[in-house]
C-alpha cells in the first residue's frame, strides 16, 4: 500500500505526519519504507536520520546544436513547446535556454539534418538510506536554480522497496510536483490546519485528488478549542476525518528539535493507532 | 518604484500574515500573491475583484480513439511516462503529460490533439489601501512560474499608470519555478524563517536561490520563542553568512486569531505588541 501525505498549504504538518507514521509503524515491526518527495526542500531526513547507503545523480538531456550542420530552417524552434530554443533566421542565430528545456526530445525528432545531439545536465540527487531498524528511506534534492523537481521525484519513488507500506511525503501546493507524487499513491492523506487558510487550500487539494480519482482522508493538525471551519466542511462533503491532532507546545518543541513526538507522547500514540486502524494497515 | 519579495523556503512560517501586515503600514500598496497554487492573501485582504481573466497555462494530449490504430509509437517517444498501452489500448495520463506535443507529431493517424487548460484564473481586486493581484492555477498544471510573471507584469503596469511606489510580493514555499519567478529582478528579498530545524535547513536553500539571482536577502525569525536555542542557531548562521536578521517575532496566538477573523494584524490588533514589532521590522525594509 502506497500512502501519499500532502496538504495544499505549506507548513501544515505533512512531514510531521509522515515521519511519525513511518516511525510508528516501524516500531510495531510492520514493513515500511519512506520517500521524501518534497525535493525542493526535503526535511524528513532531519528526523529520520537514515544511514546513507548510496547516492544517485538525476540527469536530464539537453539538446546541443551543431551549427556547422544546422541549416537554420527553424523547425526545431517551431516544435519546441517550451520556448527553449531561441532562433533568429536572418542572423543565423540559434541557441538553447537550458532552464526552459523540459527534455521532451521534440527538437531531436524535428531536425532533418542531424544537427542536434544531446548532453546530460545534472538536476539533483537521490539518496538511498536505511533506518536503524533496517527499513528503506529515500529522498530527493533538486539543485538550486532547477525549475521543476518532477524528474527527481520520479527517480526517488522508483527506489522504494515495493513491499509493505510505502509512505510518500509530498511537496506543498497542487501543481505538477504534488500531482506527480499523488499519482503514485493508493491513498492520499491531506494534512490541514483548522484555519481559513487551511480550509481554502484543503479545498484545492480535495479538488485535485478527486480529479485524480484517488481515495483520500484528512488529518486536522494543531487543532484547538476555537472555531474550526475545516470540520464543518468535511462533514458537509462527507470526507473521512482520520484524526485531529491537538496543538501542544511540547509536541512543537520536540519537533523543532528534530525528535519524533509519537515515540515520546502516549496521547499522540493513541491518535496514530486510530489512523492506522482507519487505513487498515 | 520598488518591488519587495517575501519568501520562506519552508511553508507555514508566516509569510502571508506578515506580508499582509506590512501592506497595511503604507498609505498605498500594490500587492501580489505569488503563491499561485495555494493563494491565501485574498482571505485576509478581501479584495473586491474588478478583473477576472482566464490564464491558459498548459496543454495536454488527448487521443481520438476513432482514429487511433494502437501502434504504440507515441508511447515509445514520450519521455514523461505519460503514455502506456494496456491490452492494445493506448492511454494518456493527464497528470504526467507536460504538453510537449511530440506524441501528436509522431502519430501516423493524426489521432492525437492538444487540449488547453481553461480552469486557471488570475484576478485583480481593490483592497483597503490599494490593489491585490492574485491567481488560481488549475490542479496539476505546469507553468506556475509563468503565471507569477504574468501577475508581476500586470501589477507593474498598474503601478506605473497609477504612480504607485511599492509592489509587495507574497511568495510561495520551495525554491522552484514560482519562487525563481518571484525573486527575478526585484529590489529586495526578505526571508521569513521559524525556529525549527526544518526551517533552518530550508532557509539555507532559500538563501542559495536568492544569491543565484544576485540578491542579499534579509531575514525575519518568526515564532522564535518555540525554540530559543534553534532561534540562536539561526541568528548565528545568519551572522556567519553576512545576512542581517531584521526582526524576531515570538510565538503569539494573535496571528491565528487574526486569520480566523480574516483581518491583517494592524486592523485586528492595532494596539498589540506584535503589531508594533511588525511595524518596526517594516521600517527597516521600507522607509
Amino acid at each position: 500500500m502506497r500512502i501519499v501525505v500532502g496538504s495544499g498549504k505549506g507548513g501544515t504538518g505533512k512531514t510531521f505526519l509522515s515521519v511519525n507514521l513511518f516511525c510508528f509503524l516501524e516500531e510495531q515491526g510492520i514493513p515500511v519504507s519512506f520517500a521524501d518527495c518534497d525535493v525542493e526542500e526535503p526535511n524528513a531526513d532531519l528526523f529520520l536520520k537514515g544511514e546513507v547507503k548510496s547516492v544517485e545523480t538525476v540527469f536530464q538531456n539537453l539538446p546541443v546544436i551543431d551549427t556547422a550542420a544546422c541549416t537554420f530552417c527553424g523547425k526545431c524552434h517551431d516544435y519546441c513547446a517550451f520556448n527553449a530554443i531561441m532562433f533568429i533566421k536572418n542572423l543565423e542565430y540559434i541557441s538553447i535556454s537550458e532552464e526552459l528545456c523540459h527534455d521532451c526530445g521534440a527538437c531531436l525528432y524535428a531536425c532533418e539534418f542531424d544537427a542536434i545531439s544531446e548532453k546530460k545536465k545534472e538536476l539533483g540527487k537521490v539518496r538511498i538510506m536505511q533506518s536503524t531498524k533496517g527499513n528503506r528511506i529515500v529522498d530527493g534534492l533538486t539543485n538550486i536554480g532547477v525549475y521543476s523537481g518532477v524528474r527527481v521525484i520520479k527517480s526517488a519513488v522508483k527506489k522504494l522497496e515495493n513491499q509493505g507500506v510505502e509512505i510518500l511525503d509530498a511537496p506543498p501546493g497542487t501543481s505538477c510536483p504534488f500531482v506527480t507524487t499523488a499519482s503514485f499513491g493508493d491513498y492520499v492523506i491531506l494534512v490541514t490546519e483548522p484555519t481559513w487558510f487551511g480550509l481554502n487550500d484543503l479545498k484545492l487539494a480535495v479538488e485535485t485528488v478527486r480529479g485524480m480519482k484517488k481515495e483520500f482522508g484528512v488529518v486536522i493538525n494543531r487543532a484547538g478549542d476555537g472555531e474550526d471551519p475545516v470540520s464543518d466542511y468535511l462533514k458537509k462533503e462527507g470526507i473521512e476525518l482520520l484524526a485531529k491532532i491537538p496543538f501542544d507546545h511540547k509536541i512543537a518543541k520536540w519537533y523543532s528539535e528534530g525528535k519524533i513526538p509519537v515515540l515520546e507522547s502516549s496521547d499522540l500514540h493513541k491518535i496514530f493507532y486510530e489512523i492506522q486502524r482507519k487505513l487498515k494497515i | 518604484m520598488k518591488e519587495i519579495a517575501i519568501i520562506s523556503g519552508k511553508g507555514g512560517t508566516g509569510k502571508t500574515c506578515i506580508s499582509a501586515a506590512f501592506s497595511r503600514f503604507v498609505e498605498s500598496v500594490v500587492m501580489i500573491d505569488a503563491d499561485v497554487d495555494a493563494a491565501n492573501q485574498h482571505i485576509i485582504l478581501q479584495p473586491d475583484n474588478y478583473i477576472e481573466e482566464e490564464y491558459v497555462g498548459g496543454e495536454f494530449a488527448k487521443i481520438d480513439y476513432n482514429k487511433c490504430i494502437a501502434c504504440g509509437l507515441c508511447a515509445s517517444y514520450c519521455r514523461f511516462d505519460a503514455i502506456t498501452q494496456n491490452k492494445g489500448k493506448v492511454l494518456i495520463e493527464e497528470a504526467a503529460c507536460e504538453g510537449c506535443k511530440l506524441c501528436m507529431r509522431v502519430c501516423p493517424s493524426s489521432a492525437i490533439s492538444m487540449q488547453e487548460d481553461h480552469e486557471s484564473r488570475w484576478y485583480a481586486g481593490k483592497i483597503k489601501n490599494g490593489v491585490l493581484f492574485h491567481a488560481r492555477l488549475a490542479p496539476g498544471m505546469d507553468n506556475s512560474g509563468k503565471l507569477v510573471s504574468l501577475l508581476r507584469t500586470e501589477a507593474k503596469n498598474y503601478a506605473k499608470t497609477n504612480n504607485e511606489d511599492l509592489i509587495l510580493i507574497d511568495g510561495s514555499p520551495g525554491v522552484g519555478c514560482p519562487v525563481i519567478s518571484t525573486i527575478t529582478g526585484v529590489n529586495e528579498v526578505v526571508i521569513v524563517v521559524e525556529a525549527t530545524q526544518s526551517a533552518l535547513h530550508d532557509l539555507k536553500r532559500a538563501v542559495e536561490v536568492s544569491r543565484e539571482f544576485k540578491h542579499i536577502p534579509t531575514v525575519i525569525i518568526n515564532k522564535y520563542s518555540l525554540n530559543e536555542e534553534i532561534s540562536t542557531e539561526i541568528e548565528n548562521w545568519c551572522t556567519e553568512n553576512e545576512l542581517k536578521v531584521i526582526g524576531k517575532i515570538p510565538f503569539d496566538l494573535v496571528f491565528h486569531e487574526a486569520v480566523q477573523a480574516r483581518m491583517p494584524i494592524p486592523d485586528f490588533a492595532e494596539k498589540s505588541e506584535i503589531n508594533s514589532l511588525l511595524f518596526d521590522i517594516w521600517q527597516q525594509i521600507y522607509s
